[in-house]
């Protein structure tokens, strides 16, 4: 009979931060907009005295999220992120100056995250080539196109939202939630996942993981009711 | 008379090819997908993971889950697949997309594309679209031809931040519609006006380099 109690599973949102949080930590946050983002486990970090946060994330915000608070508690000084556009306060204090901000290209942010979590330091990619974003960097000619090269992306914490977890950490996303969640998963020295559901282990068909569990380190059960941003219908 | 929003997203919906993969941005892009014509089938790619876009929901089809890159909620479809950004952006870096529909600030007339900040003002950042103006096969834009304060934004070189270059294949205003010389240093191509535009009126509205080829 296996017997692996692991023991990822924890009782709350601040129970999986504790010990892992500190000052100036690097730390990924999953979703896109609000699908798939860990508003649990950013709630819980709002509520811990953690300072000099740099934040990596996809898109910052939209009016009324959970992540303005880090900013109105000024918690983070650098965001990494490829778009601030839809939030009032964050852009509003981003352009006070209360904060630094990395612009990264979206998909050289997620190539440079995969990258990190797979060992590759960095990579070439034709996005940014004579914009902003390609200064300082290295120009390189491949087949005479010119490419530049990025580095990859790395953090001490990475902040999951999945759909169902099982005991060993083994997760599957649902939807456009799924985003930057299961690449950050792997970019990260700590992986801490909140999700709708915790199943028994063997319950998720081994051929239906999206990631595997050897990527998650904390699980805890989400509890925060899920937010649209732009509800759109038809009735027609 | 201008064309509308509706007229100029009909209009870039001529672009579409049966069995296109397409990426549409928000804004009048979004529109697109309205004026599909009869016959063509095209699968909509929206770059936070997802192939096969349906249209908006029904009420009780309505899934926080489930949304755009907008932000707005959508459907499925029978053929829709979902997938991680990274795997989104190596379809859309990779060259597997066949046409981006997006809009823009300011296009030059050698197909330079300016759409993600006006600096000391507007910061919102790129999102995808400096990745998808430099993966995607086909680039066109659609916007007004001048800003609110009357200026061109059809120019000979952009002087906002830009998001690419020569990246630009087609500008399709609310007046007309451009050919971009992309690869070498042409003038652009007038080759459509909108209904009741002149030639004279767009010449007036228009500061890069041009000439008449009205097809």
């Amino acid at each position: 009979m296996w017997n692996l109690t692991l023991d990822k599973v924890f009782a709350s949102a601040q129970a999986a931060l504790d010990g892992l949080i500190f000052d100036g930590a690097r730390i990924m946050v999953g979703g896109f907009g609000f699908a798939g983002l860990p508003e649990d486990l950013i709630d819980a970090l709002a509520k811990t005295n953690a300072q000099r946060l740099t934040i990596i994330i996809c898109d910052a915000g939209g009016n009324g999220a959970v992540l303005e608070k880090l900013f109105e508690n000024r918690q983070v000084s650098k965001l990494v992120t490829s778009y601030i556009g839809s939030d009032d306060i964050i852009s509003a204090r981003f352009l006070c100056g209360e904060f630094e901000v990395e612009f990264v290209p979206q998909g050289t942010l997620a190539e440079a995250i995969r990258c990190g979590g797979a060992g590759i330091p960095a990579f070439y990619t034709k996005t940014g080539v004579h914009t902003v974003v390609a200064s300082g960097k290295e120009h390189k000619l491949f087949a005479g196109i010119e490419y530049i090269m990025e580095p990859a992306i790395k953090a001490d914490i990475a902040l999951i939202h999945a759909e169902t977890a099982d005991n060993e950490g083994n997760l599957t996303y649902k939807k456009t939630s799924r985003n930057f969640n299961p690449i950050m998963a792997t970019a990260a020295t700590h992986t801490i996942v909140e999700v709708e559901k915790l199943v028994a282990t063997g319950e998720i068909d081994p051929d239906n993981v999206h990631t595997p569990g050897i990527y998650v380190d904390r699980i805890i059960q989400s509890i925060i009711p899920k937010h649209i941003e732009h509800l759109k219908v038809r009735n027609f | 008379m201008a064309w509308t929003r509706d007229q100029l997203a009909a209009r870039a919906a001529k672009e579409l090819r049966d069995g296109f993969y397409v990426n549409l941005g928000i804004g009048i892009p979004t529109l697109v997908a309205n004026h599909i014509p009869e016959g063509v089938k095209v699968t909509l790619q929206s770059e936070n993971g997802m192939l096969g876009m349906g249209p908006y929901p029904f009420e009780d089809e309505i899934d926080p889950d489930l949304i755009n890159a907008g932000k707005q909620t959508i459907s499925e479809l029978p053929h829709s697949s979902y997938f991680s950004s990274s795997d989104s952006f190596a379809m859309i870096r990779g060259g597997h997309i066949n046409l981006s529909i997006l809009g823009a600030m300011e296009v030059s007339q050698n197909g330079d594309l300016a759409n993600w900040m006006v600096p000391g003002k507007m910061v919102k950042g790129m999102g995808g679209a400096m990745d998808l103006v430099a993966g995607v096969r086909r680039c066109v834009v659609v916007m007004d031809h001048c800003s609110k304060d009357g200026r061109s934004k059809v120019l000979k070189k952009c002087e906002l931040p830009l998001t690419g270059v020569r990246v630009v294949d087609l500008i399709i205003t609310d007046l007309g519609v451009f050919e971009v010389d992309k690869v070498g240093n042409a003038p652009l191509r007038l080759i459509e006006l909108a209904d009741g535009i002149s030639v004279e009126e767009i010449a007036a509205k228009t500061q890069a380099d041009f000439v008449v080829d009205l097809k």
